[in-house]
């Protein structure tokens, strides 16, 4: 096999540049799937069965089917109906919503695991029902939930090279693209799995460290 | 649709079909090999089956795929159809997450199971495989049950190489018929119906395996 140092370095400011596009779509599909994922929760809470049910077989049906084809079906069905975003954005949203799904789960596991006495003793002050919620309950949910919810942090981050499949330049994309103009596939290639390993072993550390600390 | 439309869509369940069953296949070998390797009383065998399990938990599938269709060839100069290139791709991923299942439920199995084993002078293998294997199985099927759905999931990521299977030839369908609502939704209801027959299967075979280590343990 052959190594050619000189491809790496020039392929370094494509994979910056794919870095930064990779880390945005992180932390903006993040902050989507952990907000959209507690509405998900909250609403499978809601005593009516009207509400539950659709709730359920939509995040089930999202859970199961893959992230790649919604991808596809969100990147060429929105502009045929008229609503358009960049590809980014699109990517952004599909990632969100699919692993709002997840969170939606680990957010139940920590609301029922909030000891009964809690439920009782805000009823036993009489607080109203949203207070109960945001002042008692979700705070020690929240705390339970996070390194589960660290761990989906990391799963969005090993599936953000399917962004490049609806062109949006993230470090795969600008890796397959490089390949494809210098014929030279094992450096970039290689340099962004090694990447994602720098970036994703830590991270599992830090987030076994974070719950062991939190459990304790 | 058109009957040739249809034909191309069928023709990819069954692609996407195949390449489940033999990811599946070497996904679980690898899932037990490296697994058990993982409780190997050996630092340097538990070492390399972790080292093992990291880089591939690491990485993303997609880019296995890339790096087994693209960059084995012109570094080995083994050019692998994009069935086996697929199949092997998502076997080594997936099977590094098996590999953790296999390893917790080993653990989970009582410590004086082993000893028992020792005391009755079982070599390792016969301990392993008349006295923890039996046990842990039944743990590990539920979490296998979620791996298998996200393999099946993963099979998606191959349409990436052109290989026809479903996600491929929806994109195929598409573009001859310029609708994509309708031929996404299809094929998003066809992974999902798979997903579900698959984990009515697995909730199965659970149950008779559970039922069949309460019947054992009451003879």
């Amino acid at each position: 096999m052959k190594w050619d140092w000189s491809a790496v370095s020039d392929f370094m400011p494509h994979f910056w540049d794919g870095l930064l596009v990779t880390l945005q779509a992180l932390a903006l599909g993040s902050v989507i799937s952990f907000v959209l994922g507690l509405v998900w929760a909250l609403l499978m809470r809601t005593p009516s069965r009207w509400v539950r049910w659709p709730v359920g077989v939509v995040t089930e049906f999202v859970r199961n089917t893959p992230l790649l084809v919604q991808l596809f079906f969100l990147f060429y069905v929105l502009p045929e109906w008229d609503i358009t975003f960049s590809a980014l954005t699109t990517g952004v949203v599909a990632i969100g919503l699919h692993y709002s799904t997840y969170t939606m789960q680990v957010y139940r596991a920590g609301i029922e695991g909030v000891p009964a006495g809690q439920w009782e003793a805000a009823t036993a002050l009489s607080l109203p029902r949203a207070r109960t919620w945001t002042a008692v309950i979700l705070p020690q949910a929240v705390r339970r939930v996070v390194p589960a919810l660290g761990n989906y942090v990391i799963s969005m981050l090993k599936d953000t090279p399917l962004l490049m499949a609806i062109t949006v330049l993230d470090m795969l994309g600008e890796a397959r693209l490089y390949s494809q103009q210098h014929f030279q596939f094992t450096e970039p290639l290689t340099v962004i799995g090694v990447a994602f390993i720098l970036i994703s072993y830590p991270a599992s550390l830090l987030l076994r460290a974070l719950e062991r600390r939190l459990v304790r | 649709m058109t009957s040739g439309l249809w034909e191309l869509v069928l023709k990819g369940v069954w692609v996407t079909v195949q390449l489940l069953f033999f990811s599946v296949l070497l996904a679980g070998a690898v899932s037990f090999v490296v697994g058990i390797a993982r409780t190997h009383r050996l630092w340097i065998v538990r070492f390399l089956a972790g080292f093992y399990t990291e880089v591939f938990r690491g990485t993303s599938a997609l880019i296995m795929i890339f790096w087994v269709y693209f960059v084995l060839p012109l570094a080995f100069g083994w050019q692998l159809v994009p069935m086996w290139a697929g199949t092997l791709a998502l076997g080594l991923t997936y099977g590094a997450y098996g590999s953790e299942i296999v390893r917790g439920a080993l653990n989970a199995v009582d410590p004086a199971q082993r000893e028992g084993g020792v005391a009755l002078s079982f070599t390792p293998w016969q301990r392993m495989r008349l006295i923890l294997l039996p046990q842990a199985i039944p743990e590990m099927i539920p979490p296998f049950c979620n791996l298998l759905i996200e393999l099946l999931k993963g099979t998606a990521l191959v349409s990436i190489m052109g290989m026809g299977d479903l996600a491929f030839s929806g994109n195929l369908v598409r573009l001859a018929l310029q609708e994509s609502a309708e031929i996404y939704t299809y094929i998003l209801l066809v992974y999902f119906v798979i997903a579900f027959l698959l984990t009515r299967v697995m909730r199965g075979l659970e149950r008779q395996l559970k039922a069949g280590v309460a019947g054992g343990g009451a003879s």
